[in-house]
């Protein structure tokens, strides 16, 4: 850092000051200074008037030097557990740079993030050689210095604003909190300013708005006003943690184009994600964390056309929607778990060898990207071209942790970065044959991304002329809400499925969809119209008739754990299945349930366990059994890789695939994301408000959307291109 | 009564979710709360294992003596020895107040699940009788039924049991609706398994098992309701030992011989708070192992 | 923060006009919506009502012995002439549907029967002694609430040393018995350093023992929920918000966490009338107070069922009037709640 003598106090704190510089907190960080000792008022960085782009103070706004987390884990025995969250990060962030954190969940971005602003959560231990933002050390910050920089220096947008927005308090009054508490407004203008910071995020009738409760907004609108809320006070950085991973994906695409506009507008912002297409499209640089540890970092082109680190290139090979229909998803779990000391990535790296498990590889800090010896060290002449024309300063070379990084110059990591506009078109799937299907083949060297292996390849899965197992008729559905209206849900749906078929069902949340797969699973009886299963009545027949029937058709839900019976294990949950479906002696049934477990991949060694000892991955692979178990001829899916973290979904993806092939179940399959249905479907249909708005051939539809609705939402899919 | 209460209605309060969360109690408090419950039991079984004294022999000579080596409670206005009375009272009290909860439970589950499981209109006749009787004030439901039974210690015990039905019975209800519209169950259904199956194997023991948790915790509180209607003269007849017949009996010379109410009144609470950590114990156990 | 309180009992209201965007935010309780929840809430009042006047008849129906027997005492000396006629005067000879068409017609109009033993009105008994319990009432949910928003407020989600010193005070407050805590308190406060009266309901010294003896074991409990709550708001999203602006510690339990641990609180507002009428019994007895627990005590123990039926009518209106308030007072702390 450098050193320059400390500015003199000299901004007035409560100064209406509207514009977008930064009146320096000077005043008040120097009270906390005073107060607390350790707080080290650093450089005038602070108080320049910061124009749009690059900063006028030297150095970058934020640096993070070997920030490690470690929480203690007072575990149930009372044995202290150390958990680290976070290892060893290090990165810096340029004013008016977007630096965005991409990780799986337990990567530790969120609590890096949060670390950010004092908020690491009790029981957490921080350390780190350099900890500070424009100048100002954050290490050590009492919380009453920490309160100046959150909201005033500092701002922090979080997930689901219906819960992150206090919901017994307007909007208005939200937005003006930060307001408040800084003093940045004197009282008369508050309100002022609160209709003006939410006309600036894009809210239409900002005073009726401001008066509205968060459950009165729509999702766009709130997530709007909470990062107004956020922006209040003017602060010089943005953290956005999952800003839209709760959102339809047309707001989110609202919400990307507004965040995108405060950079653009010379904000600094910090953004975590689950999702590389998020990042895409919005970041400068990207820092890709796996458990705890920054594995690659980069400019946010370079980084996903061609990825270093065998994690980063999972993840691209995990998003759907950048391969071919069909196409294998997940890379195969090939590592063997290691030594805590090893590279975490090892347990799944199909690059891992013994140095890998015993030993992590260095990355080479920010700045100083000559160290010699740190193996997959930067290699400066290999950043992509494409990168030498980010407008962003400093040395920001493509670095990975790895031992065994893929070359600079290695193969693109997905066949489909692509100019965006393209993304569709090239969807038209492979006709190769399936021939290696079994993740083991996929070799350690094999670095191209993973087979594709087109679905409907095998005849046995093409749609055929026979009698369609599923026919919904004119489906209606209404509710009643709680202030005794009727709330229609479902309106006209007519649906076939075909043996061996996929049938996409696609649409927003409350389009209805849901409700559409109770119906057709019997769990729900329509208003009107009817469902036929395998040519037979199935709708409105008593349940004494239907349920005999009712092992042909099985169900996989979003969220498994909640359909176990807490009280039972793995066994009990398939074995009762396998009971249902007539195998009635304990030893064949035991055996079943091997032969079950066996087919999703997992190993026997689970039938103990109770849901709640099972990862997530685990559990829908458990509930896939049991659909299973009953031979079922169609299989509902609602949702069911929503809550799974992207690697964990290609998995789930891969192996309903393989299923799908081997046997020949039909499936109705319903989810929001784009990708994920294009990936999977043969036919689809789009829904909006409880009414089918276009159906057709997955390919058609996509290439081709007939409906508005279709195009807009097709329009609103972020793709992991760089912009 | 009053913990069930409170843990349904904050439960039940619309769109606040802030019910009761069970914490685990410290280890040693746990501990001297099980060596309680265990020494109670022992009182129960075997008085004699406590005190070689009779519980009802009077020695008017030795009337109203305070504390000591001899009479470490001190004597009663009979000159009856406190601590004897004490511990054989324990008999009699813990039998009153575990066949109310007993009673209580087992027609709260018998009407809730009538009530979750017996259809529209076996729900809404059930609830609304259980909506009239939360109205009322549970001593004042106890004495009610009082008023009409007599007096005595099975219709003291009858009497709180009844004025505990309809909360038992909401607990039931309500906890045996979340089970049948439970993802697990709907999967059951799935399956095309048979209502007795779906009952027997899921429904009733996802729904029996919280309420057993609850009754513990439950009778800690039925324990101060039965001494409570003991204390004002309902229930057991004057020479047989019983706390809250003892405390109303002690009551009369506070002036002069404190020991005589304090100690029965004593050995309520010390039973209530172990029964009470024993209790939150198990709900925070269950609730760690089957939620989330 | 311009209004910092924390002893205070939650506002219903959001903080005063410190924020610009407060006018417009009252605009969302309107009287449409007082008016819509009150005809809501009166279907249900009369049904409770109904309810209680019917379950006490049933108990008149159901008590063993005869009526005039009760009436008359064990030592009468009244020919059968006397006993015909007390039959015909209470109407005891009709079918019993009618009888319970009459006590719903006498309800209507306000006549709640005459007392068995005391040859009076019972809305007379009750009248007289009304004042001394709602006295009583009153002065125990001060208590409660003050003592009970005091811990919870300095406890909540603070040291885990300072959350076991509450939890322990409310665990020993709900387990004490209500008389048994009256019988120490009277022990040691009045009979050993006579800083209280015994017995009776003159002037404010009088109050005060029976008031902490109703309303120390509320105060466990109502602590318990207010600190659970307050703990529970504590770990919501938005308090990672608020705080991620820049607000104290204090100013989000003030601010944030108070409202919505509030809403537990007046959940419990049903239990709360319920447990103080109860417990009111139990405390009139122990300090030798008039008042409605007395009256309901006399009655059971010599069978005077209308005075019974007349304390049961009562604490039905009592908890109707404060379910009704209950529910206004949730439309005035939870906006999601308002539906118009």
């Amino acid at each position: 850092m450098s050193s320059s003598p400390p500015a003199p106090a000299s901004t007035v704190p409560g100064s209406p000051a509207t514009s977008r510089t930064a009146p320096a907190e000077a005043a008040s960080a120097g009270k906390g200074a005073s107060e607390t000792n350790s707080v080290t008022i650093d450089s005038a960085a602070t108080s320049g008037p910061q124009s749009s782009g690059s900063g006028s103070g030297a150095g970058p706004a934020l640096v993070v030097d070997g920030l490690t987390v470690t929480f203690d884990g007072a575990s149930r025995r009372g044995g202290n557990r150390q958990v680290h969250a976070v290892r060893d990060v290090s990165f810096t962030l340029e004013r008016g740079e977007c630096l965005a954190i991409v990780g799986e969940s337990g990567s530790g971005k969120s609590v890096t993030a949060r670390t950010l602003v004092g908020l690491t959560g009790r029981g957490a231990t921080v350390r780190a050689r350099a900890l500070s933002f424009g100048g100002q050390d954050l290490i050590g910050l009492r919380e009453g210095a920490w309160r100046q920089v959150r909201g005033r220096r500092i701002g922090l947008v979080l997930q689901d604003a219906l819960v992150s927005l206090d919901p017994l308090r307007t909007a208005g009054a939200e937005i003006a909190e930060p307001l408040r508490t800084h003093r940045t407004v004197d009282r008369a203008h508050r309100y002022e300013r609160v209709l003006r910071l939410l006309a600036d995020v894009g809210v239409p009738e900002p005073a009726r708005r401001a008066a509205q409760y968060p459950h009165q907004l729509s999702g766009g609108l709130r997530q709007r006003a909470l990062i107004a809320s956020a922006l209040a006070a003017e602060p010089e950085l943005l953290i956005a943690d999952e800003p839209t991973t709760a959102l339809d994906v047309t707001v989110q695409a609202q919400v990307l184009d507004l965040l995108r506009q405060l950079t653009v507008d010379g904000m600094s912002v910090l953004l975590i994600s689950h999702d590389l297409a998020v990042v895409a499209g919005l970041a400068d640089r990207v820092v890709v964390m796996y458990g705890g540890l920054v594995v690659e970092q980069g400019p946010t082109r370079s980084v996903l056309a061609h990825p270093r680190h065998p994690y980063t290139r999972a993840l691209l090979a995990a998003v759907p929607a950048l391969h071919p229909r069909g196409a294998r998803l997940s890379v195969a779990a090939a590592g063997r778990p290691g030594h805590p000391r090893g590279c975490p990535y090892a347990a799944r790296c199909a690059r891992g060898d013994d140095r890998c498990r015993t030993e992590l590889p260095a990355m080479p800090r920010a700045g100083s990207a000559t160290d010699a010896d740190a193996p997959g060290a930067v290699v400066p002449g290999a950043v992509v071209p494409g990168a030498v024309d980010l407008d962003v300063p400093g040395a920001f070379e493509h670095q990975a942790r790895c031992w065994h990084p893929e070359p600079a110059d290695g193969p693109p990591a997905a066949p489909a970065v692509v100019p965006a506009q393209a993304g569709p078109a090239t969807a038209t799937p492979l006709d190769t044959t399936p021939a290696d299907t079994t993740p083991a083949n996929t070799t350690p060297a094999d670095t191209t991304p993973p087979d594709a292996t087109p679905l409907d390849a095998t005849p046995a899965a093409t749609p055929t002329q026979a009698a369609p197992l599923i026919e919904a008729d004119g489906l209606h559905k209404r509710y009643r809400s709680p202030d005794g209206t009727w709330r229609t849900v479902v309106r006209d749906v007519s649906l076939t499925l075909g043996s061996g078929e996929v049938l996409g069902v696609v649409g927003e949340s409350g389009s209805g969809k849901t409700t559409v797969a109770r119906i057709v699973l019997g769990m729900v009886e329509p208003d009107a119209g009817s469902v036929r299963l395998a040519g037979e009545p199935w709708s409105g027949l008593p349940e004494r008739t239907r349920r005999g029937r009712r092992p042909g058709i099985q169900a996989i839900h979003q969220d498994p754990l909640g359909s176990f019976d807490p009280r039972f294990t793995t066994e009990r949950i398939i074995g009762e299945a396998v009971a249902a479906a007539g195998v009635g002696r304990a030893r064949e049934r035991r055996d079943r349930v091997v032969e079950l477990l066996d087919q999703v991949g997992l190993d026997a060694g689970l039938l103990r366990r109770r849901p709640l000892e099972l990862s997530g991955g685990q559990r829908q692979r458990v509930a896939i059994a049991r659909a299973l178990a009953p031979r079922p001829r169609v299989l509902v899916c609602d949702e069911p890789v929503s809550a799974l973290d992207v690697s964990v979904q290609a998995q789930i993806l891969d192996l309903l695939g393989d299923l799908r092939r081997d046997l020949g179940v039909a499936m109705l399959f319903i989810s929001h994301d784009l990708g994920v249905i294009r990936h999977v479907s043969d036919r689809m249909i789009v829904m909006r408000d409880g009414a089918v708005v276009e159906a057709g051939e997955v390919d058609q539809v996509f290439d081709h959307p007939r409906a508005d609705y279709t195009r807009a939402l097709l329009a609103a899919v972020p793709r992991p291109v760089p912009r | 009564m009053t913990t069930i209460d409170v843990a349904v209605d904050v439960a039940a309060s619309a769109g606040h979710r802030t019910a009761i969360r069970a914490r685990r109690p410290p280890r040693l408090g746990l501990a001297l709360s099980v060596l309680v419950v265990v020494v109670l039991a022992l009182a129960v079984a075997a008085p004699g294992l406590f005190t070689s004294r009779p519980a009802t022999g009077t020695d008017p000579l030795a009337a109203l003596r305070g504390p000591s080596g001899a009479h470490w409670f001190g004597t009663d206005q009979l000159g009856r020895d406190v601590f004897s009375r004490v511990v054989h009272g324990a008999r009699r009290s813990m039998w009153i107040g575990l066949t109310a909860t007993t009673l209580g439970v087992v027609g709260g589950a018998v009407l809730g699940l009538a009530a979750a499981l017996g259809g529209r209109v076996a729900d809404a006749v059930l609830m609304r009788v259980a909506d009239v009787l939360l109205a009322l004030p549970p001593l004042l439901l106890a004495l009610l039924a009082m008023t009409v039974l007599g007096n005595g210690a099975m219709n003291l015990a009858l009497a709180v049991a009844i004025s505990n039905v309809p909360g038992y019975a909401r607990v039931v209800r309500s906890e045996a609706l979340v089970v049948r519209r439970s993802g697990y169950v709907e999967a059951a259904v799935g399956l095309g398994l048979r209502r007795r199956l779906l009952v027997g194997r899921h429904i009733l023991p996802n729904t029996l098992g919280p309420l057993l948790v609850v009754a513990t915790v439950g009778f800690g509180t039925t324990m101060i309701a039965v001494s409570g209607l003991s204390f004002l003269g309902f229930g057991t007849e004057p020479p047989t030992p019983e706390w809250g017949l003892m405390l109303s009996e002690g009551r009369n010379y506070l002036s002069t011989a404190w020991w005589a109410g304090v100690f029965p009144g004593a050995a309520i609470t010390v039973t209530v708070i172990a029964v009470n950590v024993v209790g939150r114990f198990a709900q925070a156990r269950y609730s760690r192992r089957s939620h989330r | 923060m311009t209004s910092t309180s924390t002893t205070a009992l939650p506002r219903p209201l959001p903080p005063g006009p410190g924020t610009g965007a407060e006018p417009a935010a009252r605009r969302g309780l309107t009287g449409r919506t007082v008016a819509l929840a009150v005809a809501r809430r009166a279907g249900s009042a009369l049904a409770v009502l109904l309810g209680a006047a019917t379950t006490a008849f049933a108990a008149l129906q159901l008590l063993p012995g005869d009526p005039v027997a009760i009436i008359l005492g064990p030592s009468t000396m009244a020919s059968a002439q006397v006993r015909d006629q007390i039959r015909h005067d209470l109407g005891l000879g009709d079918p019993v549907v009618v009888q319970y068409l009459h006590y719903l017609g006498r309800l209507l109009h306000g006549d709640l029967g005459w007392s068995y033993q005391l040859q009076q009105p019972v809305s007379a008994l009750i009248g007289d002694q009304l004042m001394p319990t709602v006295q009583l009432a009153l002065a125990a949910i001060v208590v409660a609430v003050v003592l009970a928003v005091l811990s919870a407020v300095m406890t909540a989600g603070r040291h885990p040393a300072l959350r076991a010193v509450a939890s322990f005070w409310e665990l020993v407050s709900v387990s004490t018995p209500p008389f048994w805590l009256g019988i120490l308190l009277l022990t040691v406060l009045s009979f050993k350093i006579h800083a209280f009266p015994v017995a009776g309901a003159q002037g404010f010294g009088a109050l005060v023992l029976p008031a902490l003896t109703l309303g120390l074991p509320v105060a466990g409990i109502l602590g318990q929920v207010l600190r659970e709550g307050l703990e529970a708001a504590l770990e919501q999203p938005f308090v990672t918000t608020a705080r991620a602006r820049g607000l104290s510690q204090t100013g989000i339990r003030a601010r944030h966490a108070l409202r919505h641990a509030a809403a537990g609180l007046v959940t419990l507002s049903g239990w709360l009338a319920g447990t103080l009428l109860g417990g009111a019994v139990l405390v009139e007895k122990v300090f030798a107070r008039p008042g409605i627990g007395a009256l309901t005590l006399q009655a059971v123990s010599s069978r005077d069922m209308p005075v019974v039926m007349g304390v049961v009518m009562l604490s039905a209106l009592v908890f109707v009037a404060i379910s009704t308030a209950v529910d206004l007072l949730y439309l005035v702390i939870d906006p999601r709640l308002r539906t118009d």
